[in-house]
């Protein structure tokens, strides 16, 4: 309770744009912004080293998972097994490549980097200061999580299932299970690793040449925005 | 309230859309770039109301052949059943599974379509500049941003039974064309959501209106 979490005093809300100062937050709880709701601050009580054990670990599942088979099924004397990649091949060999390419994404592609920019990222920031590489890596982490759809798929693999139960006697592979794991150790990792955190701890040099032509670097303005 | 509230923008200042950095604008013409991630600053997403209009107005143009078009082909001893999303939905509520049933009828219709008008709805409304409700329109766009992916769900169905249903000459599934639309339609509408700036919903005059 009395843990407190410091950061930048002023900010704009991402929202909405209020102006607003920001009070120093408990860690483990959350700030909303006023006027619209949004969610400006919500530092964890372990920022660093409980996001990175669960991040591992979810690697590690993820590995499982893409590497095993998801289901079987048989019928009368012939059987056939996919994978999550396997899925995505066969979709691409019956003429969807488009779609093939997406699910191969969904599914695989940005899990797969989202985990290892994550795993990276909370290593790289173990100890101050942290890289000014580090900020790059939390970008691409964002869109690499945005476009990650694993409970979409697991769901849709159950309906598959029951849609082909019908016709076939199915079974679950140890791929499924593994999915199901994933899942919860994603959820952990979701509320335990706070990006927001991570940018407080990113050092910044506070004279940089301009980066293009004609344009000079915006000034900071945390410190001086006070009416 | 919202005639009076105080924005960054107002002040001449801009939050950094990669960090979240209070920043001063380089000069009033050209914002420059965040000093702490490098990123480029803008004090709105640049054609956020255009690029969420043509993704929206895409998306609604794929939505009839998603429907339309058979997601998959069913091919057993000799004779094929084509097989729409809505189809798709009638065959597990006949055949006894309705949760599943509500399920897709939910995440491939419901919410594709509820997505494409909540995002007319709220390009109108900025355009209009409509006053009152704003946080009901926010949290709309919050609701459209979180529930988008969860329409993925019948290319995953489609991918999964065409993947394990392969068992020539006795029954095979293939993918029918309906499948690469509704993609299509899913991918838009996430662009389109992602697109929309919303500061742009609380904007009355600290924008200058056709400068984005
Ligand atoms: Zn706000
Ligand atoms: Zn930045």
């Amino acid at each position: 309770m009395a843990r407190m979490h410091q950061t930048a005093d002023i900010i704009a809300c991402p929202g909405c744009d209020l102006l607003q100062r920001l009070p120093p937050v408990p860690l483990g709880a959350r700030a909303r912004c006023p006027r619209c709701g949004e969610i400006l601050a919500a530092p964890p009580m372990d920022p660093i080293e409980r996001p990175l054990a669960l991040a591992v670990a979810a690697a590690i599942t993820f590995g499982v998972a893409q590497a095993t088979p998801l289901m079987s099924l048989s019928a009368v004397g012939r059987s056939a097994q996919t994978t999550i990649i396997g899925g995505a091949l066969e979709m691409w060999s019956q003429g969807q490549p488009i779609t093939a390419a997406l699910v191969l994404i969904c599914t695989t592609l940005a899990p797969g980097a989202y985990l290892t920019l994550v795993c990276t990222l909370l290593l790289a920031v173990r100890r101050p200061p942290a890289p000014s590489w580090a900020g790059a890596l939390l970008r691409l982490a964002g869109h690499a999580r945005a476009w990650s759809l694993p409970e979409v798929m697991l769901l849709g693999i159950l309906v598959a299932l029951v849609k082909i139960a019908d016709l076939a006697s199915v079974d679950p592979g140890v791929g499924l299970f593994a999915t199901g794991a994933l899942l919860a150790l994603l959820a952990g990792l979701a509320t335990s690793f706070d990006p927001r955190t991570i940018w407080d701890r990113v050092a910044w040099p506070t004279q940089d040449t301009p980066r293009g032509p004609g344009a000079s670097l915006a000034e900071h303005a945390g410190g001086t925005a006070a009416r | 309230m919202t005639g009076t509230a105080l924005t960054a923008a107002r002040q001449g200042l801009i939050s950094c859309g990669a960090c979240g950095l209070l920043a001063r604008a380089a000069a009033p013409a050209e914002a420059g770039f965040c000093p702490r991630c490098g990123a480029r600053l803008h004090r709105r997403h640049p054609d956020s109301i255009q690029q969420s209009w043509a993704l929206g107005v895409a998306a609604a143009v794929c939505f009839i052949p998603a429907n339309v078009l058979p997601v998959m082909v069913t091919d057993a001893l000799g004779s094929s059943t084509p097989d729409t999303i809505l189809g798709g939905v009638a065959f597990l509520y006949s055949s006894g599974s309705w949760p599943l049933a509500l399920i897709v009828l939910v995440a491939s219709f419901m919410i594709p379509l509820g997505k494409l008008l909540s995002m007319g709805w709220l390009l109108i409304a900025i355009r209009r500049g409509i006053r009152g409700g704003e946080r009901q329109r926010m949290r709309l766009h919050r609701i459209v941003r979180a529930v988008g992916p969860w329409s993925m769900l019948d290319v995953f169905v489609a991918t999964f039974t065409v993947a394990l249903v392969q068992l020539d000459p006795l029954m095979s599934v293939e993918p029918g064309l309906g499948v690469l639309f509704f993609a299509a339609v899913v991918v838009l509408t996430m662009l389109a959501a992602e697109s929309l700036d919303p500061r742009l919903l609380w904007d009355r005059d600290e924008i200058e209106p056709r400068h984005d």
